[in-house]
Parts: C-alpha cells; sequence; structure tokens
C-alpha cells in the first residue's frame, strides 16, 4: 500500500514475561482517523508507544512512512499527545510551545506564525504568555493538544485528548481533527469517550492484546446488530 | 541547536525556582559562615600550658597572657598524664637552653593560642633579660666611665709622683667590668635563639580544622546540591511525561544530556565563584592558587555531580526515593573526601577513596588553595575526574535507551 501512513503488520509486544500485544494488524491510510478503544490495560498505549519507536515491537513489525520503527528523524513529522499532559509548569504556555517547537525541528522564522496558529485552534492565544502552573486542567489539556498539532505534522497521534476539556470545545477540537484530516493528514486517536468513537473514520477495538475489530463505525454497529459503537464495545467485552 | 534550546529552558525553569536557587547560592554561605564561626571562636577560650622547668620568668610572663592558665609541673611524665587527662593542652619543657613543645593539638585554635602564648612570652622574658644586661652593661660602662675619670683625676693629682701601681689597679678593675659585661651580653643574645622543637599528638602543624575542611567542603557543596537539583530535575521530567514527550521528537539522547550539562555547569560556575569568593572576602581565607583553577575544578566535579545524579534519578520512582541516595551517595563521599586523614585508615578503607570523586575535586582544590599548586599539576586528579565524567555521561545517554529506542 504506497498510502498508508501507520502499517502494523502482526505486532506483538513483551514486557519479560508479561505479553501485552499478541497480534495487532493495521494500517492508517492517509487522510483518516482512526480511533482506537479498547477497556484500560487492553495495551492501547503499548500500540502507541510501538508505533513512535518509544519501545521496540518483540514480534512483527511497526511502519511508519514506509519506514521500520524505531527511527529518530521520522519524529518530527509525527505529532504525538500523551495521556499526561507534560509540560513545564515554570514555562509559560508560548515558551513551552516554542521549546516543543524547536525540539521538533521548526525553522525559527516561522516558530511565532505556528505557535500562534496552534495556540488558536485550542483556544489559549489569550492565556499564552501566562504560567502553566496557574492554568486549569482543561486548559493545560488544550496546550498539550497545541504541542501536537506544531508545525502540521503529517500525522498525528493522540493519547486520549479530549479528557477534561468541556464538550463545547471538545466540538471544536474534532472540527480541527475534521479539517486537518481533509487536509490529506492522519489521525491516530485512542479515546474513552463512545460518541467520539463515532466520529473516526475507522475503529479498531483492542482487546487482550488484539484487534477485535476494526472497520467503519457503521459497519462495525452492522457487525455486531447494536446501535451505537458503546454497545459494540459492550458486547465485544462479553458485558451484558 | 536542540541542546542550546534544552539549555534555556533548564536554565528558565532554575531561574524562576527561586527558593531552590536560593538553597543553591545560600545554603553554602550559611553552612560556611556557621562553621567559621563555630570553628574559629575557640580563640577565646582558655588555654592551659603545662610547663615543666621552665624559668619563673617565662611562666610569669605566659601567665599574663589573657586567656592562658600556666601549670608547672616537677617531671615530665606528670606533665604528659594531665596532658593526656585533658587537664592541659600543651607541655612546655626545658632541656637547657632548648625549649619541647608537646600539643594535645585536638584543637588546632588552642595549639596556635600556645604557640602565640609560648612566642611573646620567651620574647618578653628575653627582652627583659636583654634589658637587665644591657642595664648592667651600662652601669658598667657607668662605673668605667667614672673610674676612668678618678683614675685620670688621680694621674693628674699624682702627676709628679707617678703613682703607678694605682694606675695598673684602675686598668685591671676596668678589664675585669668589662669582661663581665661582654660576658653577660654573649649570655643573652644566646638566650633569645633557643631552640625549640615542636610534638603533636594528633596532627602536624599544618592541622587547621576550618582550613583543611574548607576546599573539601566547597565541593561537596557543589557536588552536592547539583547532584539533588538535577537528578530531581531528570526525575520530575520522567514522572510528569516531559521526557516521554522530548523523546517524541527528533532530538537526540545526547542533546538531552548535553543540554542538562550546559544548563547545570553555569549554574555550577556560579555557584562556586560565589561560594570562593564568600571564602575568599568573607570568612578572610587565604587563597595562595589561582581562583580561576579553583572554578575549573569544581565545575568539572559539577558535571561529574550531574552525570551521577541524572544516572540515579533513573532509579528512583519519586522525589523521596531521590532523597534516599543521600546517605547512601553523597554522605559517605565526605568520609572518604580527605576531611578525615585518609593515611590513618585501614587499607581497604583507604582503597574505597578511590572511586570517591569528592576525593579527586578536594585533592586538587586543597593542593590549589593551600600550597598555590598550579592547576597544570593536577593533570592526575583532572584526569580520573574526567574519566569520571565520561564514563557516567556514557552511561547517561546509552540509559535514556529506556525510554526510547533510537
Amino acid at each position: 500500500m504506497t498510502n498508508a501512513i501507520i502499517e502494523l503488520n502482526h505486532l506483538a509486544k513483551k514486557f519479560g514475561d508479561e505479553t501485552v500485544l499478541k497480534d495487532i494488524n493495521m494500517t492508517l491510510k492517509k487522510g483518516e482517523i482512526i480511533g482506537l478503544i479498547g477497556p484500560s490495560g487492553a495495551g492501547k498505549s503499548t500500540v502507541i508507544k510501538v508505533t513512535l519507536g518509544m519501545e521496540v515491537a518483540s514480534g512483527g513489525s511497526a511502519k511508519v512512512f514506509d519506514t521500520v520503527m524505531p527511527n529518530r528523524q521520522l519524529l518530527g513529522r509525527i505529532g504525538y499527545m500523551a495521556q499526561t499532559d507534560a509540560l513545564y509548569d515554570s514555562l509559560s504556555g508560548r515558551e513551552n510551545l516554542k521549546f516543543y517547537g524547536l525540539m521538533k525541528g521548526i525553522a525559527k522564522q516561522d516558530m511565532a506564525k505556528e505557535v500562534d496558529h496552534a495556540a488558536k485552534v485550542v483556544d489559549l492565544t489569550d492565556d499564552l504568555d501566562k504560567r502553566v502552573s496557574g492554568y486549569s486542567g482543561g486548559m493545560m489539556r488544550r496546550l498539550s493538544l497545541a504541542i501536537a498539532l506544531l508545525g502540521n505534522p503529517e500525522l498525528l497521534i493522540l493519547d486520549e485528548p479530549t479528557v477534561g476539556i468541556d464538550p463545547a470545545l471538545r466540538r471544536q477540537i474534532w472540527k480541527e481533527l475534521g479539517s486537518i484530516r481533509d487536509e490529506g493528514r492522519s489521525i491516530l486517536i485512542t479515546t474513552h469517550v463512545m460518541d467520539e468513537a463515532e466520529l473516526c473514520d475507522r475503529v479498531a477495538l483492542l482487546l487482550g492484546g488484539k484487534v477485535m475489530a476494526f472497520d467503519k463505525p457503521a459497519s462495525l454497529e452492522a457487525q455486531y446488530q447494536v446501535d451505537t459503537v458503546e454497545d459494540v464495545f459492550l458486547k465485544a467485552e462479553g458485558v451484558e | 541547536m536542540r541542546t542550546i534550546a534544552i539549555m534555556n529552558r533548564v536554565l528558565k525553569e532554575l531561574f524562576r525556582d527561586k527558593r531552590t536557587l536560593a538553597l543553591m547560592f545560600l545554603a553554602p554561605i550559611l553552612v560556611m559562615l556557621l562553621m567559621s564561626v563555630i570553628f574559629n571562636t575557640n580563640s577565646t577560650t582558655d588555654v592551659n600550658v603545662g610547663t615543666v622547668a621552665v624559668t619563673q620568668k617565662l611562666n610569669k610572663e605566659m601567665g599574663s597572657i589573657k586567656h592562658v592558665n600556666v601549670k608547672t609541673y616537677d617531671t615530665k611524665s606528670a606533665a604528659k598524664k594531665a596532658l593526656s587527662d585533658e587537664k592541659i593542652d600543651a607541655i612546655i619543657k626545658k632541656n637547657g637552653n632548648n625549649y619541647s613543645l608537646t600539643y594535645a593539638n585536638t584543637d588546632s585554635t588552642k595549639t596556635a593560642a600556645v604557640k602565640l602564648a609560648f612566642k611573646s612570652g620567651l620574647t618578653a622574658t628575653s627582652i627583659s633579660q636583654l634589658k637587665a644586661a644591657l642595664k648592667k652593661s651600662t652601669t658598667g660602662m657607668v662605673k668605667l666611665q667614672a673610674q676612668l675619670q678618678a683614675m685620670q683625676k688621680q694621674q693628674a693629682a699624682a702627676n709628679a709622683t707617678t703613682n703607678s701601681s694605682a694606675a695598673a689597679v684602675a686598668a685591671k678593675q676596668a678589664a675585669a667590668t668589662k669582661s663581665t659585661s661582654t660576658n653577660n651580653s654573649t649570655k643573652s643574645t644566646s638566650q633569645t635563639t633557643p631552640k625549640i622543637t615542636n610534638h603533636y599528638v594528633y596532627g602536624d602543624k599544618d592541622t587547621g580544622y576550618f582550613a583543611k575542611m574548607l576546599p573539601i567542603l566547597m565541593g561537596f557543596f557543589v557536588f552536592f546540591f547539583v547532584f539533588l537539583i538535577s537528578g530531581m530535575a531528570l526525575l520530575k521530567e520522567r514522572t510528569t511525561g516531559t521526557l516521554d514527550r522530548l523523546l517524541a521528537t527528533p532530538v537526540k539522547r545526547s542533546s538531552i544530556v548535553f543540554g542538562y550539562m550546559l544548563s547545570y555547569g553555569i549554574l555550577a560556575v556560579i555557584q562556586t565563584i560565589v561560594i570562593v569568593l564568600v571564602t575568599v572576602w568573607l570568612l578572610g581565607i587565604e587563597v595562595v592558587g589561582n581562583m580561576a583553577s579553583v572554578v575549573v575544578i569544581n565545575l568539572l566535579l559539577a558535571l561529574v555531580a550531574l552525570a551521577f545524579g541524572i544516572l540515579l534519578s533513573t532509579f528512583a520512582n519519586s522525589e523521596f526515593q531521590m532523597m534516599q541516595f543521600i546517605p547512601l551517595v553523597v554522605i559517605p563521599q565526605i568520609f572518604f573526601s580527605g576531611i578525615i586523614p585518609l593515611d590513618s585508615m585501614a587499607d581497604w578503607v583507604k582503597d574505597i577513596s578511590y572511586i570517591i570523586p569528592l576525593k579527586y575535586s578536594g585533592d586538587a582544590v586543597s593542593d590549589i588553595i593551600m600550597r598555590g599548586t598550579s592547576i597544570f599539576n593536577e593533570g592526575g586528579n583532572i584526569l580520573v575526574l574526567l574519566t569520571f565524567l565520561i564514563v557516567l555521561t556514557f552511561l547517561n545517554v546509552v540509559g535514556l535507551k529506556r525510554y526510547r529506542k533510537v
């Protein structure tokens, strides 16, 4: 596949004796949002870690942009947002953005423009010069997202980006994610919020280290003969 | 480029944390001030000197000096017993024309006080002896002159009769007075330079406790604070997830380590300069050697401490666990750093000191501060510190692989 951004092939990962991922097969195409759902401890974060090259696959392969991970240079083309906010409290929002921007390798002359754009998307422009220690939980989350958006990366990997964000802003963020997709960029997102899963192009249901189902939300609902992704989730998990 | 960005960020964070900054700069000053006060106020404490076979005059002179008490002992063994019972701080014994001084030397300030008292007592005694001798010889001279005058008068009076026998007697007398006066003066000059031998029960004449501690103490503060703060900083990066996020960018692992080294290196330079200035201007400690060399050695030590802190922080899961390294890693450094003389330790204990970075910096800085050794003659110590630095830095760069595989 020429337009596969992420290609996970029989991916397995062990930590010592503990097998976290057994057999993950998943592809993320250009201009697509894939939602990764699954109960806590299903291995969602591990999938992300292996995809980013933080961890090395114990079996199978993880390819990003047709290159086997881990690969340091590729990281510049990926926008990553972790579950934790990962911000420097004593720095202002702008300083955080600038610092991560420099780390990503954004050129100095583009920096101000990039920072302003990312801040605008998450509605933080007015608070950009305040120290992060004075931010609310939601503001920190938004800043964290803004950092991932810096430099218009071709691939966004977002680990639960909308936790602690109020509904209005969440809608705005999803709108932005939609327009990113329409620009032909790709997004891998993990979420616990099932109505967000409905907004994804395809949903991968992760359970017991395997991808139980991987399809369009509507197809999944049809397959499991239920009305919502949440029900798919519950049915797959065996709770009924 | 990224290294510089990381350095800037770490520095920014550090300078905004006013309390930690205050700790780094004010705590060493406070502790050193306290130590200098505690170790040096002893100059006003009383010293007890035991004397054996010393002239009354010297005893009296020394006894008249403030804070000095003189006790006389008949035998040396009695005095020695008193010394070991801590009743007296030193023994002064006169052997013929020479003096033998024995100091307990457990407190260098007391030793110094005794030395001073003895010296001034001796000077006072010899001056008064000199005075007396001078007086004697002057009176002798006056007598001689009077006799001479009398003789001339006699000669004049007995001009015609020529009483040669009287003149001969007068001349004899004059010669006799002359000889006694010269005898007196030679005696007094020989007494002003008696041979003085010093004995120390503990240590040697170089033992000045604070002076000896200071170069090592300086290094210790640098090591302690840089170790702790850098370790904590990296621990925080790890626990808040910023390290993961940092590693999710194309940044090189070495850039992170070097960025930290640069920022903490700058901080350590400032800290060392502050500490050196405080010790020199405020505490009045004499730095014989080059101050820039002291800063360079401490900078090197700070970088070792930094690398060490970063390395150990990977074994800690919380700030409290980081604190637990203090008794395990930092405190033992003091024992082997040379504050306590290493030569008095068992061989296997001495061997431990070879893996203590503080020992090498302490040796080097002591040499520079107290003996004025050039930094270029400290190549051995510097080489060991550099080896520590390179090995630890390498381990750190490799160790970050734990968090990202490339």
